[in-house]
């Protein structure tokens, strides 16, 4: 206790020294995210040190060990430099697939050689990765995806398209699910590879969502190479790296439930909009949804909480991410649609600046419960997994 | 705080558990509701054998100062068999009450009856039947070196089988409580059956005299002792919802698994799975949120009230929707007496209202959230 008292002081003071100013502020919007990569322009000079002082430390992969260049830390320990960092809102340095997908599936999966080869570089930023899960015919029924890794002796040939993939145009490399045996169930075919995004032979187009951005793409592979070395686990035994993957990318999308570091309340903001009476927010019915609301996003927050705890005690139950999945995005739907009503006819602005960032939010949120699997995906999940429902 | 049970705390709930399966099942709460009774001593006695009316009164007392969590987890097994008893009224609400306002000689008093079984409490406080405590009407004037207190207080769950009453009463100085002998002279009590088996007092206090020193704490100075109360009955109430709810999830469950139709187990349609998930991940976060409240309250933190209500009003929601996916997912016959799964809605139908409901608490958590 007193160790970790310590570690809190400490800590406490070096985020003090060296989280930048303009690094404190709440995030306007998904702009203000640091996403590193070769290609990365910093926002400011206060990003750049930022991300480059947490991962000296290895503070932007805080549990993951340090001979990899992670923060080594201890449950307790990454529990405290949260709360700290949520202490003066400090914002987070790197937002990345690196971090909150792959990386946990190549420190169970990978060879030691891969993991020196890769994990240094998702900690510090240098290398983006996007995913190559879904494919046109292959969306929640994922494990019928065909995009095929030919066996050329020294490398695999692959030939196929992706879609869906986040950020494709923007990344340097891309984890990949491939098919590398057509003759056998489809779930015992399915290879995971790591490749290059500049390899020749890959190209990739954004899809213009209803929101107006493009955060997504379509990736095409027309006779890429990828050497042999860049397989990650056992040839035809990639479902269980994706499924394990993919608990970590639903638990990473189940967070938009949480509520904002340092954002006010949605009754509080209800209350600034629309004025008060007698303290209470003037508009009896939007008061009652955005109670209802944030009930359910407190006790929302608070089975993280549980669930984290569970787990470092060795008590978690291996489906809860499907859980946080579909509850969180449900709940940052319903956050989304509680913005409009409370922004109204402004909400409606659809410029491209600062102005229109309301709805295309708002527009972007109708995916949540959609991609890593829809909440119909997540509700079998648990109706199987979870509660031996028969099928 | 880190959200698991305690050792303890964990052995308090298994052992809970064992003794209320064995003693208090569901069958029970039926044959004293056939006999035409509305409460169960015989539990009673023995639920003080094990002490457990001492849980949160405090050692000096002749308490186990085990805390809330302790409190919530025996609850939180209650609901699941619905066994009747004082525990939640008398050795929790009552007792942390007596224990936040009355001075040194009024705990000694009490608090040491309570914890062994033989006194019950139970807070009068409630006169509009929908828990509005701005509107208490009771007045208590001096008279000679006592009071003399009058009113109506509504519906207050198993009242007359109390020993001693809470009464709460308003006016112009604000808010007091007075212990006052439900046997005293003015004291009359009308009972009305209520939903769950168990009867609701409606009690008149009239010119009913007391000594001065039944006054807890000072005259219109209960406000704060009242809020602290209302956070420790909203978040014990609202651990006995989720065992309601738990039980009513696991045993339909069961028959998900168990009931054929159109040759198939009824399990395999996807129409109730996945409303049986959905219920699942409810009960889960309302588990957290019952956690938190009761550890709060353990901790006196300064969110104590946010989550206290916020617990009450998650899991008055979800019991709802558990107890009501109950009964529809049965069919025919869940709308039976003969079957059990009724009286777990009709026990929710009583634990939701008890203490402020949902619309109560979502309103208090509103106001004190700033809006």
């Amino acid at each position: 206790m007193e160790n970790l008292e310590q570690f809190r002081a400490e800590t406490r003071e070096w985020l003090e020294a060296s989280c930048p100013e303009d690094m404190r502020q709440p995030m306007r919007s998904d702009e203000d995210q640091c996403w590193g990569g070769r290609n990365w322009v910093f926002t400011s000079e206060g990003q750049k040190l930022w991300l480059e002082r947490m991962a000296a430390k290895g503070w932007t992969a805080p549990r993951w060990p340090t001979e990899y260049g992670g923060g080594g830390l201890s449950g307790s320990e990454a529990k405290i430099l949260g709360e700290e960092m949520a202490r003066i809102g400090a914002r987070r340095p790197l937002s990345s697939f690196g971090l909150d997908m792959l990386g946990p599936a190549l420190l169970l999966y990978a060879t030691e050689e891969q993991k020196q080869q890769y994990i240094p570089d998702i900690i510090n930023g240098k290398i983006r990765w996007c995913q190559g899960y879904s494919e046109p015919n292959a969306g929640s029924d994922l494990a019928s995806l065909r995009t095929k890794a030919e066996d050329m002796g020294d490398h695999y040939l692959i030939n196929g398209s992706k879609v869906w993939t986040s950020y494709a145009d923007k990344a340097d490399w891309i984890f990949c699910l491939v098919r590398t045996d057509f003759d056998c169930p489809k779930h015992e075919g399915i290879s995971f590879l790591l490749f290059d995004m500049t390899s020749e032979g890959v190209s990739t187009k954004p899809i213009k969502l209803i929101s107006g951005t493009s955060p997504f793409c379509e990736t095409f592979f027309d006779n890429v190479q990828v050497p042999k070395a860049q397989l990650v686990g056992t040839l035809n035994k990639g479902w269980e790296i994706a499924k394990y993957l993919l608990t970590h990318e639903r638990a990473m999308i189940g967070g938009f439930g949480l509520a904002g570091g340092g954002m006010k309340g949605m009754g509080q903001m209800a209350a600034a909009k629309r004025g008060t009476k007698d303290g209470r927010l003037r508009d009896a019915s939007l008061r009652s949804e955005a109670s209802s609301f944030e009930i359910d996003e407190m006790a929302f927050g608070l089975t993280i909480e549980r669930i984290t705890d569970e787990t470092k005690a060795g008590q978690g139950t291996g489906a809860s991410s499907s859980i946080l999945k579909m509850y969180g995005t449900e709940l940052n739907k319903l956050r989304q649609e509680l913005f409009m009503a409370i922004g109204a006819t402004d909400a409606l602005n659809f410029d491209t600046d600062s102005k229109g960032a309301l709805v295309r939010s708002w527009l972007r949120s109708k995916a949540n419960s959609i991609e890593g699997g829809t909440t119909e995906v997540q509700l079998n999940i648990i109706a199987k997994r979870i509660l031996g429902l028969p099928a | 705080m880190v959200m698991i049970l305690s050792e303890e705390q964990q052995l308090l709930k298994d052992s809970a558990k064992a003794f209320l399966s064995e003693s208090a099942p569901i069958s029970a709460l039926r044959a004293m509701r056939d006999a035409g009774e509305d409460h169960m001593p015989e539990l009673w006695t023995k639920m003080s054998e094990m002490g457990w009316p001492g849980i949160v009164i405090p050692d000096a007392y002749s308490g186990l100062e085990f805390g809330y969590v302790g409190a919530g987890v025996v609850l939180e097994e209650m609901g699941r068999t619905l066994a009747l008893s004082p525990f939640l009224s008398s050795a929790v609400v009552a007792a942390s009450l007596i224990n936040q306002l009355g001075s040194e000689q009024q705990k000694e008093r009490y608090l040491p009856g309570i914890a062994s079984g033989e006194l019950t409490a139970v807070l009068a406080a409630d006169e509009t039947g929908y828990f509005d405590l701005s509107s208490i009407e009771t007045t208590a004037s001096a008279s000679g070196d006592g009071y003399v207190l009058s009113g109506n207080k509504r519906g207050v769950i198993d009242g007359h089988n109390a020993d001693l009453l809470l009464v709460v009463t308003g006016g112009n100085d604000g808010m007091s409580v007075f212990a006052v002998e439900r046997g005293a002279a003015g004291v009359s009590c009308e009972t009305r059956l209520i939903v769950d088996s168990q009867c609701a007092a409606d009690i008149t206090l009239d010119n009913v005299m007391v000594s001065g020193d039944a006054l807890l704490g000072s005259l219109g100075g209960a406000s704060e002792a009242m809020e602290f109360t209302i956070d420790v009955a909203a978040a014990c109430s609202a651990a006995e919802m989720l065992g309601i709810s738990i039980e009513t999830f696991e045993r339909t469950v069961g028959y998900l698994k168990e009931r054929e139709q159109f040759g198939s187990k009824i399990g395999t349609f996807q129409g109730l799975q996945h409303r049986a998930a959905q219920l699942f991940a409810e009960i889960e976060v309302s588990k957290s949120a019952v956690l938190a409240a009761l550890q709060a309250l353990d901790a006196n933190s300064g969110k104590r009230s946010v989550l206290a209500s916020m617990a009450k009003a998650k899991c008055s929601k979800v019991v709802r929707n558990a107890t009501e996916e109950g009964v529809q997912m049965h069919g025919g016959i869940g709308m039976t007496d003969e079957f059990d799964i009724g009286f777990f809605m009709k026990r929710a139908a009583v634990c939701r209202q008890a203490y402020g409901d949902y619309h109560f608490h979502a309103d208090r958590f509103a106001t004190l959230r700033g809006y």
